[in-house]
């Protein structure tokens, strides 16, 4: 099934070393590829240390990466060089940060922190008008317009993580990455700023890769996810897929230690331990579509087995390999 | 001691925080119990108070709290009446505490042997050596590989999960009769979060230990508490055994809460969030704290503070919509559901873990 949606963002085997040549040299990010479609919203997820929050900082050019390519809307951004195109790059691309208390500048009034990236990218024609942008933006999120003359601390944290998607919004972006946006926020609060994402995806056809570590989460508010580990992508696929038929063994042990507000089945879970061992066996592995849009990294010979394993889950009855 | 089974009962606990702003009624009236070798856990948002709760329990409150009211009762003395000198031999001994972020919770510059021994010297009075020797077998005990080359190691050198045992061995060095867990796994990654809790379980079966277990974390909850106190606005809204309570939940806060995580079932659509945030307890509302969120508030929750209403004899809630006079409502659809469940349910078979490797 040829996929007929535009790539907003294409990411051709990236990898982020840091202390490269070193004896401790990292592989943070270890050849990673993976597209966005425009308007979907893609989830990343993995434990710490995985390289999903490198992945994404590689994304909006925060690093240099090490190789490999990213190409956002038709271009490739490591080839943008001069001042002006960078400028226009990281207009359209936004991101929204895990610490709603440390991603805010407490010396600075929040519509003056909101319109920090009107200022910078001139898009205000005046004060009044810069103004107007700033309440609107704030009306948007959810905050009413007395709140842009206060500081930080006076909010609580949802609060504080509308005002970080507000400064996002203010820039008119077309990719938000929402890196753990809601992982630092109570239950009820998290829903609501779930929500409002989910809102301003549907009115402004805003595109998201959400990283989380949260797979109940990332299930709930993705139309596609892909499982990070140790610097890998091990499985990509639908959420709903990818969370009720998982294939890969790493995506089956996180899936199975999410704590689920049931007691019953609580009682009844079986946890899955993973073996990462059998991951370093030398055999050349890489991205395969077992069934229609669902990726499981695999050596040839691991092949028949996810085959399996997708036909017992009813989600493939006979697909060619590539 | 009301009940003989009871370890810790906490009755009419009341405390107030001096601010510049005026005094803040962080827990307002206050009372349960904590029952031999079960695991109580307590739920509610940030601000809630339920971290308040525990900090009294273990004299931890900050200079500017103030105890109003009510009595803490462990082996029959009242906790509060204790002064700094007699709780620093309850605390770590008797009571001890596992804090959240086991990056702040141990010290830095102090081998973890050294850390884990330091109870034993201080409450048991053993020689150094005794007690490394112990702190070895308690490292042992929480699963640390290579026991023996890591006994010296600082805490730089362990991930964020191997902490977590670290701070479980020193809190359980002593052999507790309490253990106050605080969002013990909130810091950590879901696989680890599932090792820690299974962990917590096997020790406490072990050592017959109770434990009282804060978290915001609903799914957290489910696994492992007996009994759950549902928090809001300084207060317990609800209590009952986990069964009650995630399958038959009466008071509207504790249907949001649980409304508003998706779960295995949940589809697209939108996540039913609680609107608005938690009262400011500078100035209390009058009545039910809850009822400016909630879609099922009436006039008199506006007016007078609900008492609890009787469930079943181990389920109470706070709500005027438990009283014989108030109208038929109809939960959210996913309360629905759980209450059908409930209804459906036979008596729980105690909990069997199970593991498959893969």
């Amino acid at each position: 099934m040829p996929d007929e949606r535009k790539k907003i963002l294409e990411v051709h085997h990236l990898k982020q070393y840091f202390n490269v040549g070193k004896k401790d040299e990292v592989r943070a990010v270890d050849d990673v590829s993976f597209d966005i479609y425009e308007g979907e919203t893609f989830g990343l997820v993995g434990e710490s240390g995985s390289g999903k929050t490198t992945a994404g900082r590689s994304i909006i050019h925060l690093y240099e990466p090490t190789d490999g390519q990213i190409i956002f809307n038709g271009k490739d951004v490591s080839k943008l060089h001069t001042k002006a195109e960078m400028h226009e790059f990281r207009r359209e691309i936004q991101m929204i940060f895990q610490d709603p208390y440390a991603s805010l500048n407490p010396r600075m009034k929040v519509k003056d922190i909101v319109a920090e990236g009107i200022d910078i990218h001139n898009l205000a024609k005046d004060d009044a008008d810069r103004t107007k942008q700033v309440e609107d933006l704030l009306e948007t999120v959810g905050l009413n317009k007395d709140h842009s003359s206060r500081y930080p601390h006076e909010f609580s944290g949802g609060q504080r993580q509308r005002i970080g998607i507000a400064r996002a919004l203010a820039v008119e972006p077309k990719f938000i990455i929402a890196d753990e946006p809601i992982s630092a926020l109570d239950v009820s609060i998290q829903a609501q700023v779930v929500n409002l994402m989910k809102e301003l995806q549907e009115k402004q056809g805003l595109t998201y890769l959400f990283i989380a570590h949260d797979l109940s989460m990332v299930k709930y508010i993705s139309d596609r996810i892909g499982v990070m580990h140790y610097g890998k992508i091990l499985e990509i696929g639908p959420a709903d897929e990818v969370y009720t038929h998982p294939l890969h063994a790493y995506t089956k042990s996180l899936i199975s230690a999410v704590p689920v507000p049931d007691p019953e089945f609580e009682r009844n879970r079986k946890q899955v331990v993973y073996d990462a061992s059998r991951e370093h066996d030398d055999k050349q592995r890489r991205m395969v579509e077992i069934a229609p849009g669902h990726f499981v990294r695999a050596s040839e010979d691991e092949i028949p087995m996810y085959t399996k394993r997708a036909q017992e889950a009813g989600l493939v009855t006979d697909f060619p390999h590539n | 001691m009301e009940n003989p089974e009871n370890v810790i009962e906490v009755r009419n606990l009341q405390i107030d925080f001096h601010t510049y702003a005026g005094e803040v009624k962080a827990i307002r009236d206050v009372s349960f119990d904590l029952r031999k070798g079960e695991t109580l856990a307590i739920v509610g948002e940030s601000g809630s108070g339920k971290s308040v709760t525990t900090r009294s329990l273990m004299g931890l409150l900050a200079p500017n709290a103030v105890i109003k009211n009510g009595s803490i009762m462990f082996h029959g003395e009242d906790i509060i009446k204790k002064s700094e000198k007699e709780m620093q031999h309850i605390r770590g001994k008797d009571i001890a505490m596992i804090f959240q972020d086991p990056m702040t919770s141990l010290d830095p510059t102090m081998r973890i042997g050294m850390q884990i021994a330091e109870p034993l010297m201080k409450h048991k009075g053993l020689k150094k050596k005794e007690a490394i020797a112990q702190a070895l077998e308690m490292l042992k005990l929480v699963g640390i590989t290579n026991p023996e080359g890591r006994i010296n190691d600082y805490p730089y050198q362990f991930s964020g999960g191997m902490r977590q045992r670290i701070v479980i061995a020193i809190a359980l060095v002593c052999y507790p009769e309490v253990l106050i867990a605080d969002e013990p796994t909130t810091a950590l990654d879901v696989t680890i979060q599932a090792q820690i809790l299974d962990l917590m379980k096997d020790l406490q079966n072990r050592i017959d230990t109770s434990i009282i277990f804060i978290t915001h974390d609903l799914g957290v909850v489910a696994g492992m508490a007996d009994r759950v106190a549902v928090m809001y606005a300084g207060k317990i809204v609800e209590y009952g055994t986990v069964d009650e309570i995630f399958f038959n939940p009466q008071h509207p806060y504790t249907w949001g809460l649980l409304n508003s995580m998706p779960t295995l079932d949940t589809e697209g659509g939108s996540l039913t969030a609680i609107p608005g945030t938690p009262p400011d307890l500078l100035d209390p509302p009058v009545g039910d704290a809850f009822a400016a969120r909630s879609d099922y508030a009436m006039k008199i929750d506006t007016e007078k503070e609900p008492p609890f209403f009787k469930v079943s004899d181990t389920h109470y809630a706070a709500t005027w919509l438990l009283h014989p006079d108030a109208p038929k409502v109809t939960p959210p659809a996913e309360i629905v559901r759980r209450q059908k469940k409930f209804a459906a349910m036979e008596k729980p078979e105690p909990p069997i873990k199970k593991e498959t490797k893969e």
